[in-house]
């Protein structure tokens, strides 16, 4: 018989009291109205538990570091004992061939019905060889896992979009989940790591509706990356009024003003730093005086230096931006123009008024 | 009619001879589109490297916000000024419809283009004469203004659709360009550059307006005024 996820938080320790907390504070923190928290309670008590796999590709264990903090004790307790209980080779106890037996059971037991979580991305280069799994390549692993899966859940800027291992010129040829696994859904939650609570709130959604969020264009769930870190920046007000840090030491810098000359990546990420903020809603990067870098965005190694308005251009091979190149043409042009209209009057003056007009006529 | 036909021999362009050629329509938007162009290029310019930072506090300050209202402003006419010069297009005489068209197939029109950069060149003596664009600048005006325009268009918009937000029609309609081109930073930067080929174009432009007006052998500045090209031989 398989228990309920109430009957598990039950077997941990957890009061019914604490239980019914956790179901209003994530019906709030997935933007539902107080009717939801029943509703969460409800599905929690009477659906059987929905197993999820974490697996952990070529990645630096910053999403699994950032889950485990979740500001919420009760969302980690939560989530994690719906988690860790099946497989994550990472957190479980279980090692070795134990481990991976159990990785066995869970796609056969719950064929069709367990989520796939997973952290990092394949590398296929040398036949996937530079990420190795319980002795196979990630790869295989990866798709054998995800065959039988309902979902699967891309943790992080890796398994999302490609992240520091699939930056130019990406050796290991590491691609992000969705290039590998095509046939199943797939929740993108990018960031270097992903928020604590973004991750919790994302695993709950799944598990207690049994339904995958609502996506952007891009595969994102809409509650957390529908806006930019710039459009809800506490230091909106600066970069509307003009006010500017210009220098890392300066006055502006003092006054906590906008970062966008520093090279803040606020008004181009999609993410939800600025709302819900980092270490239980203390901080975020903003707040503590640094540009964001951009780190959910696709390819945000790629995209230039962390601390420049106007990106690089790398493809023109020397380092360039647009307003260099477009300065440079514009320049250039302007000098043409200048010395062709002085050859042209000059060519002019020398064939005499109108000379150059005559004769040859039409052809 | 897409290929302006050459008007060398013809009875319309004989010397003294004056031709109407733009609608009322074509040289509003054409000085509309002018003063969009300006006004987008200098906002644009400083909305990605702001001026100076203004004192004060930010409740009494407003700069930013107001550039940024005058460049999507001025991008709203440009856009709608785009859809009525393609609406212009279809109604209006055949002129009108030089701008969208390129008659790459027409083997005349490429040896006149080759002519017209000659001309450039002060490798030929005389150029040829057009009642509509020449060759050359229609090949350019076709390049930098359609297609640059467009491009401008659906960045802009695309760009424009982030802060109105998810659902709004920007982003219904605009949106999917930003993962076309690699993510909302390479969309700003294809904006950016945008926006430097079309002052390259306006440099080049106005010099060759002026340049043809006095050294060629038909009127070009008056032409978008009236809308009377006047041929002097």
């Amino acid at each position: 018989m398989v228990e309920t996820f109430y009957e598990t938080l039950r077997r941990q320790g957890i009061t019914r009291r604490s239980f019914v907390k956790f179901c209003s504070l994530t019906a709030t923190s997935l933007g539902l109205g107080p009717a939801f928290a029943p509703k969460i309670a409800h599905a929690l008590e009477t659906k059987p538990r929905t197993p999820v796999i974490w697996l952990h590709g070529l990645e630096c264990t910053c999403c699994s570091e950032s889950f485990i903090r979740s500001a919420h004790p009760l969302a980690k307790d939560v989530v994690l004992s719906m988690l860790s209980l099946d497989y994550d080779d990472t957190l479980m106890a279980a090692a070795g061939h134990q481990a991976e037996a159990i990785l066995d059971e869970i796609t056969k037991k719950y064929k069709g019905n367990y989520i796939l979580a997973v952290e990092g991305n394949p590398p296929l280069n040398e036949d996937g060889m530079y990420c190795i799994h319980g002795g196979r390549p990630f790869v295989e692993v990866l798709k054998e896992t995800a065959k039988d899966c309902k979902a699967i859940i891309s943790w992080g800027a890796c398994a999302s979009w490609g992240c520091v291992q699939a930056a130019k010129p990406n050796p290991t040829q590491a691609v992000p989940v969705h290039k590998v696994i095509t046939d199943k859904p797939i929740i993108k939650v990018p960031g270097c790591p992903p928020i604590a609570e973004v991750m919790t709130g994302v695993v709950t959604y799944v598990l207690t509706f049994d339904r995958i969020p609502e996506l952007d264009r891009q595969g994102r769930p809409k509650m957390f990356y529908g806006q930019r870190i710039h459009d809800k920046c506490y230091r909106r007000p600066h970069f509307d009024a003009g006010q500017f840090v210009e220098q890392w030491d300066d006055d502006s810098a003092r006054k906590g003003y906008c970062l966008y000359k520093m090279g803040c990546k606020g008004p181009t990420t999609y993410n939800a730093c600025s709302t819900v903020r980092w270490n239980g809603g203390v901080s975020f990067p903003i707040q503590s005086g640094h540009g964001c870098i951009g780190c959910s965005e696709e390819g945000f190694w790629d995209k230039g230096g962390f601390y420049e308005r106007v990106t690089d251009i790398k493809q023109f091979g020397v380092e360039s931006n647009a307003d260099k190149v477009g300065g440079t043409v514009a320049a250039v042009a302007g000098v043409a123009v200048a010395a062709h209209a002085a050859v042209s009057a000059l060519k002019r003056a020398r064939s005499g008024s109108g000379a150059g007009k005559t004769e040859q006529g039409d052809r | 009619m897409s290929v302006e036909p050459h008007a060398n021999g013809d009875v319309e362009s004989a010397a003294g001879r004056s031709v109407f050629v733009y609608e009322g329509p074509v040289r509003l938007w054409h000085w509309v589109n002018a003063l969009c162009i300006v006004t987008l290029a200098a906002t644009g310019y400083v909305i990605a490297s702001p001026l100076p930072t203004v004192a004060g506090e930010a409740s009494a300050n407003f700069l930013m916000g107001y550039i940024r209202f005058a460049h999507f402003s001025a991008a709203y006419v440009f856009a709608i000024g785009f859809l009525v010069r393609i609406y212009w297009a279809v109604v209006g005489n055949h002129h009108a419809r030089q701008l969208f068209l390129l008659p790459v197939a027409d083997a005349a029109w490429w040896s006149g283009l080759f002519h017209e950069l000659r001309w450039y060149l002060f490798l030929e003596p005389t150029p040829k004469k057009y009642v509509g664009h020449n060759p050359l600048a229609h090949f350019f005006m076709f390049l930098f203004v359609t297609v640059a325009g467009v491009l401008m268009i659906f960045t802009g918009f695309a760009l424009y659709g982030e802060g109105k937000g998810l659902g709004s029609w920007q982003d219904a309609l605009f949106g999917w360009v930003i993962p076309f081109l690699g993510g909302s930073q390479a969309v700003h930067s294809w904006h950016h550059l945008g926006m430097w080929g079309i002052v390259c174009f306006a440099i080049i432009h106005v010099y060759a307006a002026i340049r043809e007006d006095i050294m060629s052998r038909q009127t070009m500045i008056s032409t978008m005024i009236s809308g009377v090209r006047t041929f002097r031989e």
